[in-house]
């Protein structure tokens, strides 16, 4: 049956998602998704061994085209939305440790 | 008779009539948002001034005699998760806090060609993830018939502002129901095309193999008219259908003799208010008398729908999601040490409760040991969904069904159960998992005044038999004349 989603799992999955959640968040998020996982499970009821996936309902070709150069957005009307930017750069704080 | 109450259809005759100027059609529909939107928090944004600028150019237009766009002159609104060059985009979430997108949706610029004014953004569940606008992070929507209750979602400010003729039509989207739900809560008319029929280019991403643009209106006619202008190939969006158009508006009339309509014995049981289930058994009966031959189908793993898309929307989702990082746009927590701390306090301070949620529900669903037992189950039940619609269209060219379980809650009554929130969807998701058109129109009114909703399913790219089938049910019936009794509410 559906596992009880433990503390652990919520806090691995959240880190996963990049998502600092509150203490109050990861104990209501183990109950809810465990719920909902539960409700999801009667899915198990079916064989589908033999049954391809669908990804997409619509059957789906790639597209390509000639790599051609074309004008593009400008860079400054792109940057407009950036929190914090340098130049033509966006500004972040530091990667690597030091 | 105010011009706001106007279908899309009489508005343009009147406008090329001459009976109605372009500029007097928006300053009654803005005279009217400005006294009612306060209480219905529809829109979230009002482009009052570019609204006003684009119908005296209309205006120009006409008294020149320059040749006229299909839609020339028609304000709409637009479901805030669509991008509108230089009016802010907020998709209903915080994360997105001064998010001003540098150019339009592949929609927009079709809608503009054709001549419409667009006049304001309207509110949503956050990036579309709810059933009632109450997830929207700025204010809920209310339901035009009775303010205590949600207009549905998650495009519910559209179907609202549709509802309480603060615009002649609106664009919502529909990734579990977001049209069709709405619609069926509020007493309008709301199309889901075939995915694929309307490109996605410029729509904020929620679930990629589900999401799909269509219009709100006030009568089929009117959804003719919208589909028509939105629908087509986009070199932009590489899952739009490259399949010619055809003449909606002249499939209206042909009626529905010898159409065969399919009724799905899963649609019909536990669960359902008895006033909807009348109401749509009724509506059955109408069909019947115009013409059409109404059958028996099975579409035997519609139980399974809400479960299957619970894992695929929100794994979509946490994929897609991933992009809102406090670096390219929109809101950034301050004071992170580095950029893994960004990304997490960004992400945790600008979602709401409902798009964690998913968020972590659908990484989850995707986690390594997970993946098969979850993601890729649902993919595999999502072809069982699909082959059920297969069999059942074989034998019939449409299926009726409910919209919607039961009519619109009341504002709180879902909130504390996620569970209880999706189950709102149980009729309206399959046609998402399926790719199919699908269109919610009334069928009726509880004895409270509230609205019902009937909706039709249709083959894939079929949106010509839809919309057929549609128009005759609603020409005999006069469900769609019903105003809400807003109309003393201040204008």
């Amino acid at each position: 049956m559906s596992p009880r989603i433990s503390r652990e799992e919520v806090e691995h999955v959240a880190r996963l998602a990049r998502l600092a959640l509150s203490e109050e968040e990861k104990a209501g998020m183990g109950e809810e998704l465990s719920s909902i996982l539960a409700y999801i499970d009667q899915l198990r009821e079916l064989d589908t061994s033999d049954v391809e996936p669908t990804s997409h309902a619509i059957p789906m070709v790639n597209v390509m085209r000639e790599d051609e150069v074309r004008p593009s957005y400008p860079v400054d009307a792109m940057l407009q939305n950036a929190p914090e930017r340098e130049g033509d750069l966006v500004r972040v704080p530091k990667i690597i440790e030091e | 008779m105010e011009p706001s109450t106007l279908t899309i259809h009489e508005a343009r005759r009147k406008l090329r009539a001459g009976e109605l100027g372009a500029e007097a059609l928006i300053r009654s529909y803005l005279a009217r948002i400005d006294a009612i939107n306060p209480k219905l928090g529809a829109y979230l944004t009002v482009t009052r001034d570019s609204a006003l600028a684009r119908a005296q150019a209309v205006d120009r237009r006409i008294a020149k005699g320059e040749p006229l766009g299909p839609l020339e002159g028609i304000p709409l609104a637009i479901k805030d998760v669509i991008c509108t060059k230089g009016v802010p985009t907020s998709c209903g979430s915080k994360i997105l806090t001064g998010f001003i997108p540098p150019y339009d949706a592949t929609v927009i610029l079709r809608l503009q060609a054709a001549g419409a004014v667009i006049l304001g953004k309207t509110n949503m569940d956050e990036f579309a993830m709810g059933s009632s606008t109450e997830n929207s992070a700025f204010f809920p929507t209310r339901n035009p018939w009775d303010l205590d209750r949600v207009p549905g979602g998650s495009s519910g400010g559209s179907a609202a502002a549709v509802a309480g003729d603060l615009c002649a039509g609106a664009l919502g989207t529909d990734t579990g129901g977001s049209i069709r739900q709405p619609a069926a809560l509020s007493g309008v008319v709301g199309l889901k095309p075939t995915y694929g029929r309307v490109s996605r280019y410029g729509l904020v991403a929620f679930a990629s193999s589900l999401d799909q643009i269509g219009p709100l209106t006030k009568d089929v006619r009117d959804a003719a008219l919208l589909l028509e202008a939105i629908a087509g190939h986009d070199p932009l969006d590489s899952t739009s259908a490259d399949r010619p158009i055809p003449d909606y508006q002249a499939v209206l009339g042909e009626g529905i003799e010898g159409l065969r309509i399919g009724v799905p014995e899963e649609y019909f049981v536990e669960g359902m208010d008895r006033e909807v289930e009348d109401a749509v058994t009724e509506a059955i009966r109408v069909l019947e008398k115009l013409g059409a031959r109404v059958e028996r189908v099975s579409l035997p793993h519609t139980k399974y729908a809400v479960a299957t898309y619970y894992l695929i929307a929100p794994a979509e989702a946490s994929s897609n999601l991933a992009r809102y990082d406090g670096v390219k746009y929109g809101l950034r927590a301050p004071g992170g040490k580095d950029l893994i701390q960004v990304y997490g306090r960004t992400r945790a301070g600008g979602f709401g409760p409902e798009v964690k949620r998913r968020i972590m529900l659908g990484t989850y669903a995707l986690s390594a040991g997970y993946y098969e037992a979850y993601y890729g189950k649902a993919q595999r039940v999502r072809t069982l969904i699909k082959r059920d619609f297969e069999t059942a269209f074989g034998k019939v060219d449409l299926i009726v069904t409910p919209t919607s379980p039961s009519a619109a809650f009341r504002l709180g009554e879902k909130t504390a159960d996620p569970l209880e929130m999706y189950l709102s969807d149980i009729f309206t998701i399959s046609a998402n998992l399926a790719a199919l058109p699908a269109i919610s129109i009334p069928c009726g009114f509880t004895p409270r005044g509230l609205p019902i909703g009937l909706q039709l399913i249709g083959r894939a790219l079929d949106e010509a038999t839809l919309l057929r089938g549609a128009h005759a049910y609603e020409q005999a019936t006069d469900w769609h004349r019903r105003r809400p009794p807003l109309a003393g509410t201040g204008t």
